[in-house]
């Protein structure tokens, strides 16, 4: 058995540290946790986006606490009690309303800066791949809360992206009704969205970010130059109090006060959004109630699906679903369509460069388009913008392939 | 000595494989959709003191079923698309007794709003993006891209039950003209 010191006094540093090996816990998981220097406030989303998630989970407890998962009183449950009788319950629905909806931006923001730089590329893999299943896990958390307060949008968006699994001319109604637990959204898809969005869902978000962290853990985060930096020998530079020459800085507490510094301003602009522009987060639509007999007359997901949503409307029925689908899974394949070896910010990669600013333009033209009604010029343009995007990803591992090398460094 | 203890790993996966699977069915089943809910997925409409040309609206699965007697001339006032024939002669319509009635999902095609019935046109307006369709649910002007859909149904003397496949459903069916 280890050696416990009879005489430390219980709860003390010692006492702890012959128990919990805090020290080396510290050690490992912050103070000598390396970072390269040479990163911009664009390296901080990650962190970010850690406390916008903590932001909704801390919101979200509290909107539990008076919301009712029934048909019948859900919407009252949240549109009266909640936002009328429950002191600061107003607060609570605004900051989980606007971070589900910032929490996109900065995921965006996120994503495009790791393809911008490169940082998906050998050995950063199953980072990039552990990030899109965050994705696509907050899409589906996302998706399931909008259900909640079974508004008329809650009620449409939910009868249109479970009818989406009916698999089109395949016609798989049993598979749909299946997700409902009824013929239309009803009780039982309220219940088990609930239980999805309070439970479940949130359990693999934080399972997730957890995997994420440990992907990055040996591959390290890149850098602005992309540089392949010898993390040990650096380190081993700073802890000799060569701080100036060596390339790294420890997370804690020198990453970490940057990081502070991004979160605060940040903060500015999201507590901005919650106390005086929380309006864009809450679709007017969704102030009626469901009405299983009365469509909306226009039915459009929240901004942040607009872009796939848009390449799902130019095509006809099945093709539209194919298309659907391509734009939900290709991101998945980055690290192994992009067969060019540089890892190198996206500026010094040509074609690349054009890749990249191309695909940018493409998705926030797909998402302009995907709020506007498909007529005349606009669905011209969604078809061809959806197109783009597919061509672009089929173009990907050949453009990549003529790529000169540019070297890590500049 | 290690061939035991890959027995003993072998047999433990395979038990704990089994009970993986026996939950994950009951999982399964527990999102089923409940025998209370797919007993409420038949809805029985009594057809014989429908007035003619007048439309009613019942509710099935949690959707609009339209149910029209069709009268004899319901050519419409006038078709943009040009097909201005007469309703009656429609294959869509459903025979119960000697009279022919129009019975279909009250959804627009197009985006799913429910279309308005003018019994003096003798056509449906949608009032959503202006889409129209005759008396038996076929399209007189776009975008709806199809018609009217006709939901399973089974003729029991003047009783048409929605949700079950009739022998009239699965001929219309294989005709492909239930949608």
């Amino acid at each position: 058995m280890a050696h416990f010191d009879p005489n430390a006094r219980p709860f003390s540093h010692k006492w702890l540290n012959e128990r919990l090996a805090i020290d080396t816990l510290k050690r490992v998981l912050s103070t000598e946790y390396w970072i390269p220097k040479n990163i911009n406030f664009l390296w901080a989303m990650g962190m970010v986006l850690a406390v916008t998630f903590g932001l909704l989970l801390l919101s979200g407890i509290f909107l539990l606490m008076y919301y009712i998962p029934d048909t019948k009183q859900a919407f009252d449950s949240v549109n009266y009690t909640i936002m009328q009788e429950v002191g600061f319950g107003w607060l609570w629905r605004h900051i989980h309303a606007v971070a589900a909806s910032v929490v996109f931006l900065i995921i965006y923001i996120h994503m495009f800066t790791g393809i911008y730089y490169g940082s998906y590329k050998r050995g950063r893999e199953l980072i990039w791949i552990s990030g899109m299943l965050l994705f696509v896990t907050f899409s589906a958390e996302a998706f399931s809360g909008y259900m909640l307060p079974w508004g008329q949008m809650s009620y449409w968006a939910g009868m249109v992206i479970t009818n989406l699994f009916s698999m089109g001319s395949l016609e798989w109604n049993w598979l749909v009704e299946w997700i409902r637990g009824d013929y239309v959204p009803g009780q039982a898809f309220l219940g088990r969205f609930f239980m999805l969005h309070v439970l479940l869902l949130p359990l693999v978000i934080i399972g997730l970010i957890i995997f994420h962290f440990g992907t990055l853990r040996i591959p390290h985060v890149n850098n602005q130059d992309g540089e392949e930096i010898d993390f040990e020998a650096e380190a081993e530079k700073w802890k000799a109090g060569k701080r100036k020459e060596a390339k790294v800085i420890p997370f804690n507490p020198v990453f970490l006060s940057k990081d502070v510094f991004v979160l605060g301003v940040y903060f500015i602009f999201f507590f901005y959004l919650v106390f005086y522009h929380y309006q864009f987060a809450m679709d007017p639509i969704n102030f009626d109630p469901a009405d299983p007999l009365k469509t909306p007359p226009h039915i459009y997901p929240e901004w942040y699906f607009l872009w796939s949503y848009e390449i799902l409307r130019p095509f006809p029925k099945d093709p539209g679903l194919i298309a659907f689908g391509f734009a939900q899974v290709i991101f998945f394949f980055l690290p192994f369509l992009d067969r060019s070896p540089n890892v190198a910010p996206a500026n010094r990669r040509r074609p690349f460069r054009c890749w990249f600013w191309l695909l940018l333009i493409d998705m926030v033209a797909l998402t302009i388009l995907g709020k506007l009604p498909p007529v005349g010029i606009y669905t011209t343009l969604g078809t061809i913008f959806a197109w783009l995007f597919i061509i672009l990803w089929i173009a990907l591992p050949f453009i990549t392939k003529r790529e000169k090398l540019v070297g890590g460094k500049k | 000595m290690s061939d035991r203890r890959d027995f003993i790993g072998t047999a433990l996966g395979a038990f704990a494989g089994l009970g993986a699977l026996g939950a994950l069915y009951a999982a399964k089943r527990t999102w089923d959709p409940l025998p209370s809910v797919k007993a409420a997925g038949f809805t029985t409409v009594d057809v014989s003191k429908a007035e003619e040309n007048v439309l009613y609206t019942e509710m099935w699965r949690g959707k609009p079923v339209f149910i029209l007697k069709v009268p004899k001339d319901a050519k419409p006032d006038e078709a943009p698309n040009g097909r201005d024939e007469n309703a009656y002669e429609d294959p869509r319509l459903i025979k119960i007794g000697n009279d022919k009635f129009l019975v279909a999902i009250g959804l627009c095609t197009h985006l799913g709003c429910i279309p308005e019935y003018f019994a003096a046109n003798k056509k449906f307006i949608c009032a959503c993006h202006g889409g129209q369709f005759n008396a038996a649910g076929e399209v007189l002007k776009a975008p709806p891209p199809s018609p009217l859909v006709i939901p399973p149904f089974k003729i029991v003397g003047t009783q048409l039950i929605l949700g079950e496949e009739g022998p009239e459903y699965k001929q219309l069916k294989a005709q492909g003209l239930v949608a």
